[in-house]
């Protein structure tokens, strides 16, 4: 495949600091409106975790010269909305027909500009009582839902901001002051620290004059310090976790490069190589030849603070997390001894390469062509950097990917979680520490 | 310069958009199979999908999990190919590979780069059409969906599923997941899905729809060269009854069933009953009335045990549409204390939309605008193209359907809102099942009026 995959934009900044994207794409009568504040979990403190994703709760909730649930006047105008935390970045967006984009830069820009004066105490408890449901719905009440809650706090010291999850700790979000909400809005949410991204059907100087007479009016703030933190795990950290689950189940989490460095895309390569599809290493092994387990799964969890590399595997009924475990060490040390073969870079590539054609697909929602401008922008502070995000993969080389396995995937330095059937600790890993979550 | 934004109100909306579906072009190829190719430019990206006459519905009694466990044979070998090597073959040309066993049909697609479009479509009839079923293959494929079954008992969404099916279709063909029963799975045989492949992976029986950045010669070209010399099977065979022409018993009385899930965090909740079929006229009056009572956020449902009450992350209503009578249902998760009057308040939704409590004008045109303004963006890309041609063969709907539907949805008044509420909904015979705290909720729920509480089997 040599087939050119481009993503062409046009990008301002307006005096009060807010990058403003563009992107034409006229095929359907839409447009996606994709707004990205920089701020995360990773800016909360510990006993106040989970507040960035409250907040945007709370942005739902209605602004001064809409005082009302924003939902209502969008869908009505046709649109489809939504918005996402996560440790790094709050986004929101609307795709709305044409017809519709000026309603959704003004609901986007009076939030931004005009939050607090319909903020009330009301509206925050009813919507701190969601995310309780939220929390208990996606964490608590799912098999296997406080894994990742347990790994991170695990992986990173109890004030780095990535010890938490974005969901945050139920007492946190039971201590809440409304109060807060205030200099949280002052702090983080205001032109400066945004970045907007129009794309679909819009002609790009007509998507910059509307972005200045909807958002050009809102004063820009200070661009808040970035965050910095380090972490480290220096041995095997084994620990256990009792759940509600049929099946056991083995966490590897390893710290990795960070989202966009030096050997975040081979971990990637890597992640797809031993666990990705019947073809790979871990998968053909566990589940394929010697059904000891349901399911492997890896993933290269890239961030920008840093990164955890994810791998993950379901024991088949009477199987054991200690035979699943020694297994997966073999694999991981073959690749980190004689790296990939050239069959797997092939496909390797061959899948990011229509992956990331895929990307292009939609203008609109998490992960359409508009929020990839945002985050390039935003984490890279250039949306200039599709071609070269693909390049990335296609530079990768067997060496590339073996050094990476040798250097992050060591066996003395990860956290190692057993999941286990409630009462059954003894079907976790020898010498596992019992950890609880809540 | 620019002029200062008005915040004393809203931007006026411009004109609709013009929405034109693009043109569906028909083929039959020599075996009979249907073919339908729309030309979807811009990124070089082409959709297949297979649709297969007999889906979950197909399951004869005591074989539920047949049709999808066939299904999940077709990439497991093929050929010279063993299940690894197909693996390979699809991840080399970067495809996305997908099953879907719905009620009525069971629907393969592949997404794939137009440059591999002709080695994408052989591979995926040869996939389909001669599947090597390899004893061993059976064997794991079947284990491994023995344990998921397992698994599943930890999901409430899944056991909430599976317990409600089968209280809406006590005796009926649609009463099961695709997945099917632990003890119809360990009966099935590989003989069993050698047999039922043959009886329905037929090219008569199929539909092929191919959308992508070719024209529509090119795409009829590629279909025609992987699948025009696809036979199917010639012996005569049983083929299955479908679903769709069963008569459902249909519930008279309103019914409370439980599944205990000791120490849950929250209750799963499903509520509603057997409706409508999918070729109902009454399908757009129906669209507009759900969206008012728990379609999209701003419904009645939502707003009041979310925006409200802060019981739930989310409620939804919706219809579960298929050929023959589908399931009306109210579906949501609520915390532990607030169960009996998550029901009370969904049974008293449904019931104030059929009269007490009409649809208002202002809910009818946010009804119809949110279900019609933002039309087009579902036709984006080749995939939704395809997909949504499929729903076309699957319902005998016209090709005329998607332009159809707008206006259709925009003639629909607050009078047929109130009727088809009264036609379709009926809380005197919903079925209200919790998957949840037994001990914490009992003796709210015997409040609730129900004449009794079915307790089923626990969830794990």
């Amino acid at each position: 495949m040599s087939t050119a995959i481009t993503l062409p934009y046009a990008k301002r900044t307006l005096p009060n600091g807010l990058d403003v994207i563009v992107h034409e794409d006229r095929r359907v009568p839409i447009v996606a409106v994709n707004l990205w504040y920089h701020v995360g979990s990773k800016n909360e403190r510990p006993g106040r975790t989970g507040f960035a994703h409250l907040f945007e709760h709370l942005m739902f909730e209605g602004s001064e010269h809409y005082n009302g649930g924003y939902f209502l006047p969008l869908q009505q105008a046709g649109a489809l909305l939504n918005g996402s935390t996560n440790s790094d970045r709050t986004n929101y967006w609307e795709v709305v027909p044409t017809s519709a984009l000026e309603l959704a830069l003004w609901m986007e820009s009076d939030r931004m500009g005009y939050l607090l004066p319909a903020l009330t105490r009301e509206r925050f408890e009813t919507q701190r009582g969601v995310v309780l449901n939220e929390r208990r719905q996606n964490y608590e009440n799912r098999p296997y839902g406080m894994a990742l809650m347990a790994l991170s706090a695990a992986l990173f010291p109890p004030d780095h901001p990535y010890h938490w999850l974005t969901i945050g700790d139920a007492e946190d979000l039971r201590a809440m002051e409304f109060e807060d909400v205030r200099s949280f809005f002052r702090t983080y949410y205001h032109p400066a620290n945004a970045s907007l991204a129009l794309a679909g059907d819009i002609e790009t100087e007509r998507g910059f004059e509307l972005a200045e007479a909807y958002f050009g009016e809102i004063p820009g703030g200070e661009k808040p310090a970035s965050v910095h933190a380090d972490a480290s795990v220096a041995r095997e950290v084994r620990l256990v976790l009792e759940d509600r689950v049929e099946l056991p189940r083995v966490y590897m989490a390893w710290h990795a490069p960070a989202m966009f460095a030096e050997g975040d895309a081979e971990a990637d390569l890597l992640a797809d190589l031993l666990a990705n599809g019947k073809t790979s290493r871990l998968y053909r092994t566990l589940v394929y030849d010697k059904r000891m387990a349901l399911d492997v799964s890896a993933y290269q969890h890239s961030r920008e603070i840093s990164s955890f590399f994810l791998l993950a595997s379901t024991a088949a009924p009477g199987q054991s997390l200690t035979e699943i475990t020694s297994l997966i060490d073999e694999r991981i040390q073959q690749v980190a001894d004689e790296g990939p073969l050239d069959e797997e870079m092939e496909r390797g590539l061959a899948q990011a390469e229509a992956h990331f054609m895929y990307r292009l697909q939609t203008v609109g929602g998490f992960g359409g062509k508009s929020d990839q401008l945002n985050a390039y922008n935003v984490l890279r502070g250039d949306p200039d950097f599709f071609a070269d995000d693909l390049a990335r993969y296609r530079k990768a080389t067997r060496d590339s990917v073996r050094a990476n396995a040798r250097k992050y995937l060591a066996f003395d330095r990860r956290v190692v979680l057993s999941i286990v059937p409630r009462g059954q600790t003894a079907l976790a890993l020898p010498g596992s520490e019992t950890v609880s979550v809540s | 310069m620019i002029t200062r934004v008005d915040r004393s109100r809203l931007p006026a909306l411009g004109p609709d958009p013009v929405f034109r579906f693009p043109d569906i072009a028909h083929h039959t190829l020599g075996n009979g199979l249907k073919v339908r190719t729309v030309e979807h430019p811009g990124v070089p990206v082409i959709t297949f999908v297979m649709q297969i006459d007999g889906g979950l519905g197909a399951d004869s009694a005591g074989r539920e999990g047949l049709a999808a466990m066939t299904a999940d044979m077709v990439d497991e070998g093929t050929g010279s190919l063993s299940a690894i090597d197909v693996s390979d073959a699809l991840a080399r040309i970067g495809g996305e590979y997908d099953v879907e066993v719905g009620a009525d049909a069971t629907t393969f697609t592949l997404t794939t780069l137009t440059p591999f479009a002709g080695r994408g479509a052989k591979l995926l009839s040869e996939m389909l059409t001669a599947p090597t079923m390899r004893d061993a293959d059976f064997e794991r494929v079947r284990q491994l969906r023995l344990d998921r079954l397992r698994q599943l008992k930890d999901l409430p969404p899944a056991v909430a599923e599976r317990a409600f099916l089968r209280l809406l279709y006590p005796s009926h063909p649609y009463g099961h997941l695709a997945i099917g029963t632990d003890v119809a799975l360990r009966s099935v045989a590989r003989e069993d899905v050698v047999r039922f492949h043959a009886a329905t992976f037929l090219p008569w029986r199929a539909t092929l729809i191919v959308v992508g950045a070719l024209s529509h010669a090119e795409l009829l070209t590629v279909a025609d060269h992987a699948f025009g010399n696809w036979t199917g099977e010639e012996r005569v065979l049983d083929l299955p009854s479908s679903a769709a022409d069963f008569v459902a018993d249909i519930a008279t009385s309103p019914q409370l069933a439980v599944v205990p899930r000791e120490g849950a965090a929250q209750s799963e909740l499903r509520l509603g009953h057997l409706s409508a079929r999918r070729n109902t006229p009454d399908y757009p009056a129906l669209l507009v009335m759900n969206a008012i009572l728990g379609g999209q956020f701003v419904s009645r449902l939502n707003m009041k045990l979310r925006e409200q009450k802060a019981f739930t992350y989310g409620v939804r209503t919706g219809f579960d549409w298929r050929r023959g009578i589908g399931p009306f249902s109210v579906q949501t998760s609520v915390h532990t204390a607030a169960t009996a009057e998550s029901i009370s308040d969904a049974l008293t939704e449904m019931s104030d939309l059929r009269g007490g409590r009409p649809a208002t004008a202002e809910e009818l045109s946010i009804a119809q605008a949110s279900l019609t303004r933002g039309y087009p963006r579902n036709f984006e890309i080749a995939q939704q193209v395809a997909r949504s041609v499929g729903q076309l063969a699957l319902f005998d709907l016209p090709d005329t359907y998607f332009e159809e539907f707008v206006p259709k949805v925009n003639a629909v008044t607050a009078a047929d809102v109130t009727r088809v509420a009264q036609t379709y909904l009926d809380p005197g015979r919903a079925i209200a099942l919790v998957v949840g705290d037994r001990k914490a909720t009992e003796d709210s729920l015997n409040g609730l009026g129900f004449a009794e509480m079915h307790v089923l089997p626990p969830a794990g």
